[in-house]
């Protein structure tokens, strides 16, 4: 029977003096035989409690039992360890890095040859055994990781988000591998910042800001919501705008534009019914949905933010036209022999959210960067707000606001330094940098942080202060790339609050995400994969592309591209 | 003249120098460490040294040799040595660096008119030193040798050495003023050479590239900081030699501070260079150190561009260290006229040219 | 069993940095590229003999004894007339750098020397002191000569009353070049133990997979070694390419032993290797690690070293500074093993300095590097 295989009791720790604590008295057990998840947003102290259990981190408090050892009496041959960038020398290949980690774990040499077939079997590496591990894609470094921490069969296998940033068919073979070790009676600890997978899970451990909201099996957290999530399908002229009423409403704790729908989450006790609807829309019905992890989180947190953007507020109203705010027209950009991105073409109506889905290396950041002027295109035309790429590129990047994947505004300048430097870059000079940045300090409460690092800022400011910098021009125009990936869906909620607002002034976003939640807030998706654009439309098309009306975005984004795989076999 | 938009960049990258703590490294360690180091380490002149003797004579003058060579303020040490093996054994150790053997009958030859040799063994791994000491044995033992036999003969021609612009022959006087070439290069180059490969490595790249901001907007605010900071460390050092180190400042500062600027643009050009080559910090890094070695050792500042075979000094000729080395040896020692600054300064126009074009071109295909 | 297991290890990780090794760019610039450059620039650029000087002559005098003196200013190999004019004019071509020295012959000077007499002037470009001290040198050089060699002809045999006969040993030609190239495999190996070792190390921590390793059974111990060994290899095989070099390219006479160069290079890389490793376990951080490994390794071996400079010439605290700068002890070894041969009275203290300063170093590293990550 189920049997611990690592505890913590009470750990804590802190970095620095003064710092909060990156964990606060948490416990925490894994038991063989059990998927035992670790789930929370970047910060929330996932990694520092791998490095304890993996004896790399000593607790401030508490203590940690591997096996009934604690980590410096611990056989560390005993535990398969996979760090959140694998682990891996890039510049080794894929046979010599398993070598590499079966020499270390003290794999018998007669034992080597079965157990590494049996692995590259079963990661599907045995074609790349030469190949050097820089050269792997995203998925394949993830599986290759794997392998090398289970070279030696671990009684404890410890795997730090081992799936971000990874196509879907790559974590969802990832999950089934690790699921079957389960089943043999291995002792596996789960980490990600993707709520979805938590549900997953048959035990989870939700951390938030270094303390435990919750532990038990994912159920008995999204048990509780049933009867209180609803759909209402709306047309898209309406939704953003029913929404944000929604959300402003007491009876409401959360809400996002789901697809053709709005999804709400009532408080307790709170009626659909009373939401207000569209004028116009009376047949729209509320139809029950299945709670699911993040509406969770978002209760215990204590609801989402209310639905009016100070930031949409004070913006200007683009003026509307009918040419489309963004347009790829074939765009194809070649390296060499290597097509990183073939034949997109989609356009982007004003006051659209578009989105670009696709894993990591598919070709959806050649096809962004080549949209706002930071690639020339080898084929095709495209056209932003109106501007040629080819022709007009100082006038295409003048009007969008970008922001980049991660944070990456400058974190050795101050917030006040870096709101200067993006109004002076935009051409805002004078009063009007003056007042943009004043409204900008207003709306994103900046003010108690102006002198701060923007670097050290929590992640929700600097989330909010990326934002504040791409639109401080007000442009008509919106780049989003992984805006939001592993915030908590609090910051997110806010996020996307500002965002929606912006769109029901006239603004058009596009938006490349690898994370499946957030497809669902954009109005079309496209989805691309292996350098093609294999499926356009709503999210609500592409699932019943997928051919099953419940399905998620991850089922139908997983059905297109095995359609995908299969007429490729064919060609 | 400027927009808002190269204020704004500009504006940023003095703060981003400032306020990264890396790039404070870069700012402050260089000049101090050169200054100390350099200005006090990198003297040519040969002092505190030992000498051995072995005396084999005795006499009046072997002595009176040894006593003068004792008191010369050069001298640390004069060790007695008591054979020819213990003086082979002293050079071999470096115990000394030379060793005076005085034959048995020096005094007496020196006394009867026949004339002493005195024979001396100098240890040529260290050449330099040696040649010098060689020259102040020479000296002393001329000397010597001159009151030993005052009215024996006609005295003879001699040269009276004169040393133009520096007549005591200080060595921080050229030691100085050519770090003041060097130390430019020291703080703008790796200043430079970090500024884009940051923003790669960072991830600023991006969010720069999509601003409306034009090519040579983003060039210009990356070289003018670092520029600013070179300007400011020569300016200082323009202050202290005089005052602090009492180098004579004898040429007229216009000429100068134009060919400084021409000079700082070459070298942010060159840095800008790296820059746009390298993706990450750590080869800006590598690639600045394998460029501003030769900088340095080829110019002038290790050894005369004189004295390297000329297809080396072609090689020199490409260097903006060796020409501004000249202007500013020139400007506080030579009062170096205008004309002769200029004449120095076109080829670093030059330099300035090639390395900010080739920049520009540069960064704009790795754009893709 | 125990003992095997960790031979299996040690064995496994020292061939993964070698493969490692080889597959680095940076690796080969810092061991080869680097190394020739250095030894190209040392061997041909820096020339600290100065070779024939370009000088100005003002001739002053048109007795025949002038002429005979110029003349002999011409023939030498030390200077190369380059223009004739007057002082002042001279002096223009100075600043800009077209002469370093002026010789003036002055209108009494063939009267004077027929009186037994004759004064001429040696005008140098003093802002470079070190070149004219030499040119001074040389240029009394030249007229003693030739004043030597004229009252030979007119029978006079003058002894001076005492003279140094000079003799310079391990490199009677005086070339600087015969320092300076053996030297800069002080600053190769430096440039390899320290900085190369600090990059690599810093760039596992950097990269997520020093974390990975430290999961595993690996000793700390056992990881030290595993980045000791490989580079001190490395070293080794930097040093002996620069070795050949200076030979074959730069004639270099090497007067000692291949294998007491091996000793001395080996026992030198041991402190530089560990200083980067220590370098690289206290900070973490490629960039600022090569920052400090230049600071602490590779300015001092430049500068404090003895090597160009003269340490007795510098100022008593710089003095005191240079004991503590490992490279001290290993330019002395170098040299002698080049140009003088095999001595090891003059080796071993040497040698026992760099080890204890070694084992100091591998002390703090096996300090500063535990298995914690933070």
């Amino acid at each position: 029977m189920a049997r611990p295989v690592a505890s913590a009791r009470g750990v804590v720790k802190r970095f620095g003096e003064g710092a909060p604590p990156a964990l606060d008295g948490v416990d925490l057990v894994v038991e063989t035989g059990r998927m035992t998840g670790l789930v929370g947003p970047d910060g929330a102290g996932k990694t520092t409690l791998m490095r304890m259990l993996a004896g790399l981190v000593d607790p401030d408090a508490g203590e940690i039992r591997i096996e009934g050892c604690t980590p410096d009496e611990m056989d560390r041959s005993r535990i398969g360890y996979m760090p959140q960038r694998f682990g891996l020398y890039e510049d080794l290949s894929v046979s010599e890095n398993l070598n590499l980690y079966a020499d270390l774990r003290g794999l018998a040499e007669n034992e080597r040859e079965e157990r590494f077939a049996m692995l590259l079997r079963f990661t599907d590496l045995a074609r790349f055994q030469q190949r050097l591990a820089g050269n792997l894609s995203g998925g394949m470094k993830q599986k290759l990781g794997l392998a090398c921490a289970l070279v030696r069969e671990p009684a404890l296998l410890l795997l730090d988000e081992p799936s971000v940033g990874v196509d879907p068919v790559s974590r969802r073979e990832l999950w089934a591998m690790v699921r079957e070790l389960v089943g043999e009676g291995m002792g596996v600890l789960w980490s990600t910042a993707y709520l979805d997978e938590a549900e997953k899970c048959d035990s989870v451990y939700l951390l938030n800001e270094g303390g435990l909201l919750y532990d038990g099996p994912p159920g008995d957290l999204t048990g509780p919501l049933e009867g209180r999530v609803f759909r209402i399908a709306l047309p898209e002229k309406s939704r953003r705008s029913t929404l944000r009423r929604a959300l402003d409403d007491e009876a409401v704790a959360d809400g996002t534009v789901h697809g053709d729908a709005v999804r709400l989450l009532m408080r307790k006790g709170g009626d659909v019914a009373t939401v207000a609807k569209p004028s116009g829309a009376d047949d729209a019905k509320p139809v029950p949905a299945r709670p699911r992890f993040e509406d969770a989180f978002v209760d215990l947190l204590g609801g989402g933010p209310g639905g009016s953007s100070d930031l949409a507020d004070a913006y200007r109203d683009i003026p509307p036209d009918d040419t489309p705010a963004i347009a790829a027209d074939g765009l194809t950009k070649r390296f060499g022999d290597f097509t990183a991105a073939h034949d997109i073409r989609f356009t982007v109506g004003q006051g659209q959210v578009f989105g670009l889905l696709g894993p990591n290396g598919a070709g959806k950041s050649t096809t962004f960067k080549m949209l706002c002027g930071l690639l020339t295109p080898t084929e095709g035309s495209g056209a932003v707000a109106g501007y040629d790429l080819r022709h007009a590129r100082a006038e295409v990047r003048q009007s969008l606001g970008y922001m980049a994947q991660k944070f990456s505004l400058y974190g050795d300048l101050s917030v006040r330094q870096n709101l200067d430097f993006f109004a002076g870059a935009y051409g805002l000079g004078g009063r009007r940098a003056r007042e943009a940045i004043g409204q900008a300090i207003e709306t994103f409460h900046l003010q108690r942080y102006l002198g701060q690092n923007a670097g050290g800022l929590p992640l929700g400011f600097k989330q909010r202060l990326a934002l504040a910098c791409a639109v401080l021009h007000q442009p008509p125009v919106i780049f989003l790339d992984e805006p939001t990936s592993g915030v908590d869906p609090i910051v997110r909620r806010e996020f996307w609050t500002h965002i929606n607002g912006l769109v029901e002034r006239g603004v058009s976003v596009l938006v490349t995400t690898h994370f499946m939640e957030e497809a669902e807030y954009c109005d079309r998706i496209a989805l691309i994969y292996r350098s093609e654009q294999i499926a356009t439309g709503t999210p609500d098309e592409l699932k019943a592309m997928a051919g099953d009306g419940d399905a998620t975005m991850e089922d139908a984004f997983i059905a297109l591209i095995e359609a995908s795989d299969a007429r490729r076999e064919a060609a | 003249m400027i927009n808002s938009r190269l204020r704004a960049i500009i504006v940023k990258e003095i703060w981003a120098i400032i306020r990264d703590p890396r790039a404070r490294i870069l700012l402050i360690a260089p000049p101090v460490v050169q200054l100390f180091l350099f200005g006090f380490a990198s003297t040519m002149e040969v002092d505190n040294i030992r000498i051995g003797v072995l005396d084999l004579d005795g006499g009046r003058w072997s002595r009176e040799v040894i006593e003068r060579i004792g008191g010369s303020p050069n001298v640390a040490e004069v060790r007695l040595l008591r054979s020819d093996a213990e003086m082979r054994d002293a050079i071999d150790r470096q115990e000394v660096i030379a060793a005076l053997r005085f034959p048995p009958q020096f005094s007496a030859d020196v006394a009867a008119g026949r004339g002493g040799v005195i024979g001396g063994v100098f240890d040529g791994r260290r050449s330099n030193a040696a040649q010098i000491v060689s020259s102040y044995v020479q000296t002393i033992a001329g000397e010597v040798g001159a009151t030993a036999v005052p009215m024996r003969a006609p005295p003879g021609g001699q040269s009276i050495v004169r040393n133009f612009f520096n007549p005591t022959l200080e060595d921080q006087w050229f030691v100085l003023p050519a770090l003041v070439a060097i130390l430019a290069s020291v703080s703008v180059l790796p200043t430079v050479s970090q500024s884009v490969a940051r923003e790669r490595e960072l991830g600023t790249f991006d969010q720069l590239m999509v601003s409306p901001l034009r090519t040579y907007e983003m060039l210009t605010g990356k070289m003018i900081p670092p520029m600013i900071i070179g300007f400011v460390n020569v300016t200082a050092f323009m202050i202290i030699l005089p005052l602090v180190f009492g180098v004579p400042l004898t040429g007229s500062l216009v000429p100068f501070y134009l060919a400084l600027i021409v000079y700082l643009a070459a070298l942010s050009g060159l840095g800008m260079l790296v820059s746009v080559l390298s993706s990450t910090q750590q080869q800006a890094f590598l690639g600045i150190f394998v460029v501003i070695n030769p900088l340095i050792i080829l110019s002038g500042y290790a050894s005369p561009v004189d004295n390297m075979p000329g297809w080396m000094q072609g090689v020199a000729a490409t260097n903006p260290v060796m020409w501004f080395l000249k202007i500013s040896e020139g400007t506080f020692l030579m009062a170096m006229p205008a004309s002769e600054v200029l004449a120095n300064t076109w080829p670093i126009a030059i330099i300035a040219a090639v390395t900010i074009t080739l920049s520009a071109v540069l960064f704009r295909q790795r754009m893709e | 069993m125990k003992a095997a297991s960790s031979l299996r290890r040690l064995r496994a990780m020292m061939v993964k940095e070698t493969r490692q090794i080889l597959r680095d760019p940076s690796a080969f610039l810092i061991a080869f590229v680097l190394p020739m450059t250095l030894l190209f620039l040392m061997g041909f650029g820096v020339n600290l003999d100065a070779s024939k000087t370009r000088t100005g002559l003002s001739l002053q005098d048109d007795g025949a004894a002038a002429q005979s003196l110029a003349g002999a200013y011409a023939g030498s190999r030390y200077f190369d007339i380059r223009a004739v004019g007057s002082v002042r004019q001279l002096r223009e071509r100075m600043v800009a750098g077209d002469i370093r020295a002026i010789i003036v012959i002055p209108p009494d000077f063939s009267r004077d020397t027929a009186r037994g007499g004759g004064t001429i002037q040696v005008i140098t470009d003093g802002s470079v002191p070190n070149m004219a001290a030499f040119i001074a040198a040389y240029s009394e050089g030249v007229r003693a000569t030739w004043e030597a060699s004229r009252a030979a002809d007119a029978g006079r045999q003058p002894t001076p009353p005492i003279a140094l006969s000079a003799r310079f040993w391990f490199n009677p030609e005086l070339a600087s070049r015969n320092f300076l190239v053996p030297g800069s495999i002080a600053v190769v190996m430096t440039m390899i133990g320290s900085l190369l070792t600090a990059l690599v190390v810093a760039r596992e921590w950097e990269r997520g997979t020093m974390e990975a390793i430290m999961a595993t059974p690996v000793r700390m111990g056992e990881l030290l070694v595993s980045k000791v060994l490989p580079y001190l290899a490395l070293g080794l095989g930097s040093m002996a390419l620069c070795a050949v070099v200076a030979v074959t390219v730069f004639g270099v006479p090497f007067r000692g032993s291949v294998g007491a160069l091996i000793v001395i290079s080996t026992i030198y890389l041991y402190p530089a290797l560990c200083l980067g490793l220590f370098i690289s376990a206290a900070f973490k951080n490629q960039f600022v690690a090569s920052q400090v490994a230049l600071l602490t390794a590779f300015l001092p071996t430049m500068l404090l070293s003895g090597w160009i400079f003269e340490i007795s010439s510098m100022p008593a605290w710089l003095q005191g500074l240079t004991y503590a700068v490992p490279a001290r002890y290993l330019i002395p070894q170098l040299l002698t093993v080049f140009l003088a041969g095999d001595d090891w009275l003059l080796f071993l203290p040497n040698m026992a300095v760099l080890f204890g300063f070694g084992s100091l170093l591998l002390f703090l590293c096996i300090r500063a590097t535990r298995r914690r990550i933070a």
